[in-house]
């Protein structure tokens, strides 16, 4: 009930602060620019319409989802500290572990009300002109917004436990875009850099799978590009999807645990702050 | 059990810094007790500490039956904190703050609305805190903070950003409280406004208890001269009045008045001499020491070694 309670009015504030709207129109403006213009590739008789929107939206997402994320979590514990709204808050019959779950269920609402609209416009918009969408399209653009929501939530759980941790905003903020940084730029050059010294010699099949779980912006990307064959085919990752051994239920659990864990630890940050 | 909140040989300690040193005391039903000290006097710790907001670093605390160390907080439903700045969410309104903090409360969210008809909000409701002054936004924190009508009310420098009238207002609905039953716990730096209104007062210096007691006790136990203004008709300008008290100091105030520091004990025995003389005394004022002094005193008392 007090989860249910502080979740409404996270809403209520994202919307009065026009987060929402911004957010959506963020990702719908993004995605119908390349439902029309990223259909250049395949021409206006392309079949698979869907699919290519799939390959780049999902590309898209791995930048933005998190960024916005973490732009809207970061400030969550540490911010309402420092502006001292926590302070009063804490003094009401409600746990920690109730804020923060009410805070994480309040922002997540948003997020996926903007993923869910903004990449839903997309598809909206390509039916609406004319292309054959099959069903197996249609549910491999399904899961790529409801794949793109947990990842969302995965960057929203991150940023709540670098604000339990740190000291101050400005702290947080440096150290989600160092995390945003790391987890979606660095990571993959770093990690292709190393498998080209490699030469394949010491690392194996299975070591770079494992690498790839360690990082949710991975995990995300291989969901969405192997694990329905015609999108695999646009992603030109048909060759890797042969060989990686990761199912899809084991992307979504690692998914999952990338929410739960960072979740949790940041409920036990909190818990034992003082303010 | 009366007892509401319970403070047992706490101490705080941030590093090497000690914020609160073994305090204690027991906070009962109905009472009224003001917590002075200068900034830094481990006013505002206490608050905290009782709310659970920090843990004490040795001792033992109870409000309404829960540790709050321990993240207990089922009693919190029957209590009101008003923090100093207090700061409120400045995207909602008014009205939505009240209702927020209501249904945190489970009470009902019409009675909160009212209380800030009491406050003096009552227009104001539909407007963004943001766009709030300080004092409305001190209005608005006194509205959460009654909200329910709390058995424990812990008021951080209640009165600042107050006008006169809403002051007013304020000691008397706290005074409704505390009369049925609500225990009152408030820390301020305005003396004169506390002296005839708290029945306890607890004095803090440097983290420790200096003195607790209702102002009359601690009248007692300062030992404080009570000052004694008497308007005399016919006496000489320099000579000194025959029926002093020796050792007694007094001063001469604009020619007939004189305004003697009498000893507790000495009161009364002076005010029959001046008559038995037969002095012709026109008027009287006895101004017992005030709570300024007696906070002074015991201020002083505490840094000089003892």
């Amino acid at each position: 009930m007090n989860v249910i309670i502080v979740a409404l009015k996270e809403i209520h504030q994202a919307v009065r602060n026009r987060w929402v709207l911004a957010a959506t129109l963020l990702l719908a403006g993004l995605a119908l620019s390349l439902t029309f213009l990223g259909s250049a590739p395949t021409g206006t008789v392309g079949v698979r319409a869907l699919d290519v929107i799939i390959v780049s939206l999902s590309s898209l997402t791995i930048f933005l989802i998190p960024l916005i994320a973490l732009l809207i979590s970061h400030d969550a514990i540490v911010g309402d500290m420092e502006r001292g709204t926590m302070l009063l808050l804490l003094s009401y019959p409600v746990a920690r572990w109730q804020v923060l779950l009410g805070k994480f269920l309040g922002h997540l609402a948003v997020l996926a009300f903007a993923t869910c609209l903004g990449y839903g416009l997309a598809a909206v918009a390509l039916i609406a002109s004319g292309s054959s969408i099959n069903n197996d399209s249609l549910a491999a653009f399904a899961a790529m917004i409801g794949s793109s929501v947990l990842l969302g939530a995965v960057f929203v759980a991150i940023g709540y436990l670098v604000s339990a941790l740190a000291r101050d905003r400005g702290t947080a903020a440096g150290v989600c875009v160092g995390l945003w940084l790391l987890l979606v730029l660095i990571y993959d050059m770093a990690l292709l850099g190393l498998l080209a010294l490699d030469q394949g010699r010491n690392i194996s099949a299975g070591v770079v799978n494992a690498i790839l779980l360690f990082n949710p912006t991975d995990v995300y990307r291989i969901f969405n590009l192997t694990s329905f064959a015609n999108v695999s085919m646009f992603a030109g990752m048909a060759g890797l999807a042969q060989n990686t051994s990761l199912s899809v239920p084991a992307l979504l659990v690692a998914l999952m645990l990338w929410t739960l864990v960072p979740l949790g630890l940041a409920s036990l940050a909190f818990s034992r702050r003082e303010l | 059990m009366t007892l509401t909140v319970r403070v047992a040989d706490v101490t705080k300690r941030y590093g090497s810094i000690a914020a609160v040193t073994g305090v204690s005391f027991d906070l009962d039903k109905g009472e009224m007790v003001a917590l002075i000290g200068h900034n830094g006097a481990g006013k505002t710790t206490l608050m905290k500490l009782m709310l659970g907001l920090i843990r004490p670093t040795h001792g033992a605390i109870e409000v309404l039956g829960d540790n709050p160390a321990a993240g207990q907080f089922a009693g919190r439903r029957h209590l009101g904190y008003l923090p100093e700045n207090v700061s409120l969410d400045a995207a909602l309104t008014g009205r939505e703050t009240q209702a927020f903090y209501s249904r945190l409360k489970r009470e009902p969210v019409a009675k909160a609305l009212e209380l800030l008809d009491m406050v003096g909000l009552g227009s104001a409701g539909a407007r963004r805190v943001g766009t709030y002054s300080k004092g409305m936004r001190q209005r608005l924190g006194l509205a959460q903070a009654l909200i329910g009508r709390p058995r424990v009310l812990l008021l951080d420098e209640p009165t600042t950003g107050l006008d006169p009238e809403l002051r007013q207002t304020f000691y008397e609905v706290i005074k409704q409280l505390a009369s049925e039953g609500t225990t009152v716990l408030l820390s301020s730096h305005a003396l004169t406004e506390l002296e005839e209104r708290a029945g306890r007062v607890i004095i803090m210096n440097h983290g420790i208890k200096v003195a607790d007691g209702s102002i009359d006790e601690l009248r007692r136990l300062a030992r404080l001269p009570t000052k004694i203004r008497l308007k005399v008709s016919g006496l000489g300008s320099s000579e000194a009045p025959a029926w002093l008290p020796t050792g007694a100091p007094c001063r001469r105030l604009n020619g007939r008045v004189v305004e003697i520091d009498a000893a507790p004990e000495q009161k009364i025995d002076l005010l029959h001499r001046v008559t038995a003389e037969g002095t012709l005394v026109e008027d009287l004022d006895v101004v017992p020491p005030s709570l300024d002094e007696i906070y002074a005193h015991f201020l002083k008392s505490t840094e000089t070694p003892r």
